[in-house]
């Protein structure tokens, strides 16, 4: 047993101490205390610890159990109690001295949580024992044989999730009176919140089996269906696309308004990042300002449909009618904006494009233009759209809307991907000097990549604008672009259904914890550097992309085979 | 003669002529308008430039951080404005402590000293944290990597501030000796806070620049930022330098801070994002990488800002000239970087490496 290992344990335990108390002092143990994942048995708050003792404990023991197994779960228990060694020192400094005038969350329900509710002596025991206790466990799940280990954490990452989101399953679920009665053993009774203690235990069972078996079996499937001939190969492909297809046009059905409500901002979020995907990963130009064209797009909308009368002009056209001209406007900005910045590159760009993206929002909330567009107070009634005499109004017949929209984008990029424009893009994004020298226009090149990109965040505005049927400047922010830019790099520079996974995860799932608002940003931000840190080719690479990043182990690879045997 | 002309035409140099000339034509229409129609005395145009330079100094002290890593990592760190805030933030706690308990009536000095350095020592930890954290197992990575983990690390330190401290505004103390205004001449007065604030301003930028250009630490850093590589070779601990360049560049925006929230006199999670990109605005405005470029920019910046919106916008007769203020700043980017590209004063770094 190396000293070193201790240290790195007492290091870890250290280091995982002090985001323990950190997530008890922003006040997510007491704000998600408020929500069982297991109904009278585990909060949400109370899970977040567990699982930072738990994450702690099974790096520890990954890091340490190279020779043996017992040192590793020896280590993950030591860092486990450390962990909770300062949450101790935390609990018993906040009850010597009064830390709220600096600290606000510092409070005694939070106190109240770290003891169980017991006097101060008893907690701080529990609590260290249970640090010990799941230090230990996460030492023997990282003992467990792979398939195992995998199953084990499917199955505990899935009775969280559930628990997590059984409001909204339940609700989905209660227009279908004999399943939600089929499944209500699964939650708690009424006023509790989370699973019940059989429905956790029957959906990890349940999950764990499955997922031992997909290890098992999926591989046997993956190469039988590499053992196809092409054509085969391409029916499989094809015949999936259809039946994801297939469920994405019933989904809004069986999902009803709320999660339809959560796609539509979701396939808002993809159309807008197809577009960004052109500008930043194709043709690689930084745009920090990309909201100005989802704004203008919202804005031509508004304007050309609004029946509010509160603005000096009075369009009153029809959804349909504005709808090209909002896009068109869009694209029209686009080339206007790139003008300027032609001869700019990378950060001289990203900072120009953000002052753009700033510009339009000021004007739009300025007393300057307030009689064309309505200033900050915005433009309301603004035109639904409709199709022959149905009016688009609820979040499902939306969603179709959307999905149209976001299929054009993904058959236009993709149809651009590999075709003339889509290689100069490439080229550009690889070496401008070199592209041009090989006789490219750049000029138009830049251009069309702006344009492209200006016009499916138009696209994304005007829907936008219409979905909501109001225009407000202050939906126009920053923080827009930053979002649709990040979705794309979590997703994959470049990569088409990346962009889908980008926005899933981070449009998606912060809607659905919504309730916890305050703290969407603090995760998305610990996320958005945990994901570069681990992952930073994004979930789902372009293929070019990917080589890149492990180009260090293709260069690696061919040495043994040409090196001499010793 | 004008086919020679037509020859040198680029469709590039389109952009001096949509977006260039207009602008300065607007400028200058509005200016005449404005200056002749005379609905501002000296004084308050007097104002505008103090306020414009104070503004500017502390854009300038929070760009240098910004030009200092990004001239060394070729990195936007944008977590900087994160690290002006928290000096702000340990500097409200400290100031409060102190006025609570009469020290800072009784020794001011002693005690805006002491809010100075903790302030910086706190910006100082915390860009040392997230250089070591979020930045250097990255130093390898495609440019676009860092610069998302910055963005998360910006989020990340705002709602931890927000989770600990709380969302209100924090109000700062007021120190006796920093109030009321000193009168120079009939027309020019000026507050003693904005005097502070420019006074240190200088003094810090002047030290950080014989720093960087006299001492053996600022030359390492140099000869980092020209070839990391070829420094290594030299025998310059390159991690080491770039720490020390996060620190120098962290303690800058900590008294930044303080300066901002005393001239402002509050606090609160959100308030480096402004600035922040402000000073951004104003390191590239200068010519990123380049020191002397990120004060003049900085300073070039808050002035524009101040006197801008009522000089060129007033007598065109546009409502509330006031709130373009930042539309001014960034058309003044805009146009200096459509007649130089490569900022102000950032020719040569441009030109090798962006």
């Amino acid at each position: 047993m190396a000293k070193s290992n201790w240290l790195g344990a007492i290091r870890l335990g250290l280091i995982g101490g002090v985001i323990a108390v950190l997530v008890a002092l922003v006040g997510m143990v007491e704000v998600f205390g408020e929500r069982d994942i297991v109904a009278g048995v585990i909060s949400m708050g109370q899970t977040l610890l567990v699982l930072t003792v738990l994450l702690v404990g099974y790096i520890t023991a990954s890091r340490t159990a190279g020779s043996q197994r017992l040192v590793g779960v020896a280590s993950g228990a030591l860092a486990g109690l450390l962990t909770s060694a300062m949450l101790v020192v935390l609990l018993l400094i906040g009850k010597a001295v009064n830390l709220r005038p600096v600290l606000i969350n510092a409070s005694p329900v939070l106190y109240k949580i770290l003891t169980f509710g017991q006097d101060t002596g008893t907690g701080v025991l529990i609590l260290l024992a249970l640090g010990l206790v799941i230090g230990v466990v996460a030492g023997i799940i990282h003992w467990l044989p792979p398939r195992v280990r995998g199953a084990v954490i499917a199955g505990l990452l899935l009775v969280g999730l559930i628990g997590l989101l059984q409001d909204l399953l339940r609700v989905t679920l209660a227009p279908f009176p004999e399943v939600s009665k089929a499944v209500a053993w699964m939650f708690g009774s009424k006023g509790q919140k989370g699973l019940s203690v059989a429905g956790a235990i029957v959906v990890f069972t349940v999950v764990a089996a499955v997922s031992y078996l997909w290890a098992a079996q999926g591989n046997n499937l993956q190469r039988r269906v590499r053992a196809l001939p092409p054509s085969g190969q391409r029916a499989v492909r094809w015949g999936s696309l259809a039946l994801a297809f297939a469920m994405l046009l019933v989904w809004p059905q069986v999902a009803g308004p709320y999660l339809s409500d959560v796609s539509n901002q979701v396939g808002l979020f993809i159309l807008a990042g197809l577009g960004l995907n052109i500008v930043v990963g194709f043709a690689g130009l930084l745009d920090l300002g990309y909201v100005a064209f989802f704004a203008i797009g919202a804005y031509v909308m508004g304007v050309m449909t609004t029946t509010g009368g509160e603005i000096a002009t009075n369009f009153q056209w029809t959804f349909w009618e504005a709808l090209p001209v909002a896009v068109g406007a869009s694209v029209l900005m686009g080339v206007i904006l790139g003008i300027p910045v032609l001869k700019m590159r990378g950060d001289y760009l990203a900072i120009v494009t953000l002052g753009f993206g700033e510009i339009i929002r000021i004007l739009a909330i300025s007393d300057f233009l307030k009689p064309y567009e309505g200033g900050s107070l915005g433009i309301v009634l603004v035109g639904k759209p409709t199709l022959g005499s149905l009016v688009m109004e609820t979040p499902q017949s939306l969603y179709y809307l959307i999905f149209a929209g976001c299929l054009l984008a993904v058959f236009i990029s993709w149809r651009l991907r590999d075709s003339r424009v889509g290689r100069a893009w490439k080229a550009m994004r690889e070496d401008e000097d070199v592209a041009q020298a090989m006789g490219m226009n750049l000029v138009t090149t830049k251009l069309l990549a702006f344009a492209t990109g200006a016009a499916f965040s138009g696209l994304a505005g005007a829907i936008f604008a219409a979905k909501l049927s109001t225009v407000y400047p202050h939906s126009f922010t920053l923080l827009y672009s930053i979002n649709v830019l990040s979705l794309i790099i979590v997703g994959g520079m470049g990569s088409l259904p990346g962009v889908f996974v980008g926005a899933l995860v981070l449009v998606g799932l912060p809607e659905l914890l919504r309730e916890f608002s305050e703290y969407r940003l603090l995760m998305y931000g610990a996320l958005l550097i945990v994901m570069m840190l681990t992952r930073p080719e994004g979930f789902w690479p372009e293929a070019t992309h990917r080589r890149e990043f492990h180009e260090e182990e293709a260069v690696v690879e061919p040495v043994p085979s040409s090196a001499p045997a010793p | 003669m004008l086919r020679r002309a037509l020859e040198r035409f680029n469709v590039s140099d389109l952009s001096l002529y949509v977006v260039g000339a207009p602008i300065i034509a607007l400028i200058v229409v509005g200016s005449f308008a404005t200056l002749r129609a005379g609905h501002y005395t000296t004084r308050q145009w007097f104002d505008f430039i103090i306020f414009g330079l104070a503004q500017g100094s502390i854009y300038a002290l929070i760009a240098l951080g910004y030009t200092l890593v990004y001239g060394i990592l070729r990195m936007i760190n944008f977590a900087h404005s994160e690290v002006f805030m928290s000096g702000a933030y340990a500097g409200f706690f400290v100031a409060s402590a102190l006025s609570r308990s009469k020290f800072l009536d009784s020794n001011p000095v002693v005690g805006l000293l002491v809010i100075f350095a903790v302030a910086i020592l706190t910006s100082v930890g915390v860009a040392v944290l997230l250089e070591r954290i979020a930045y250097r197992p990255l130093r390898r990575a495609p440019r676009l990597v860092p610069l998302i983990t910055a963005i998360g690390a910006s989020f990340f330190l705002q709602y931890t501030v927000r989770g600990l401290f709380g969302s209100q505004f924090k109000t700062y103390p007021t120190v006796a000796i920093l109030g009321g205004t000193w009168t120079l001449g009939a027309n020019f007065v000026i507050q003693r806070i904005q005097v502070l604030v420019i006074v240190a301003a200088a003094l810090l930028m002047f030290g950080l620049y014989s720093f960087v250009q006299r001492t053996k630490t600022g030359k390492a850093m140099r000869a980092v930022s020209e070839d990391k590589d070829v420094a290594a070779l030299m025998g310059i601990d390159v991690d080491a330098i770039i720490v020390r360049t996060f620190v120098l560049g962290a303690a800058l925006a900590g008294a930044a801070g303080v300066l901002y929230s005393l001239m402002f006199r509050q606090a609160q999670f959100f308030m480096g994002f402004i600035p922040g990109i402000k000073a951004f605005t104003a390191a590239v405005l200068g010519g990123i990488g380049n020191v002397p470029g990120a004060m003049l920019g900085g300073v070039f910046l808050g002035l524009f800002e101040s006197v801008g919106p009522t000089l060129f916008l007033d007598g065109l007769k546009v409502p509330a000239p006031y709130q373009l203020k930042d539309v001014i700043a960034f058309t003044m980017l805009v146009l200096v970087l459509v007649f130089r590209p490569t900022g102000i004063l950032g020719e040569r770094l441009a030109r090798a490496k962006a």
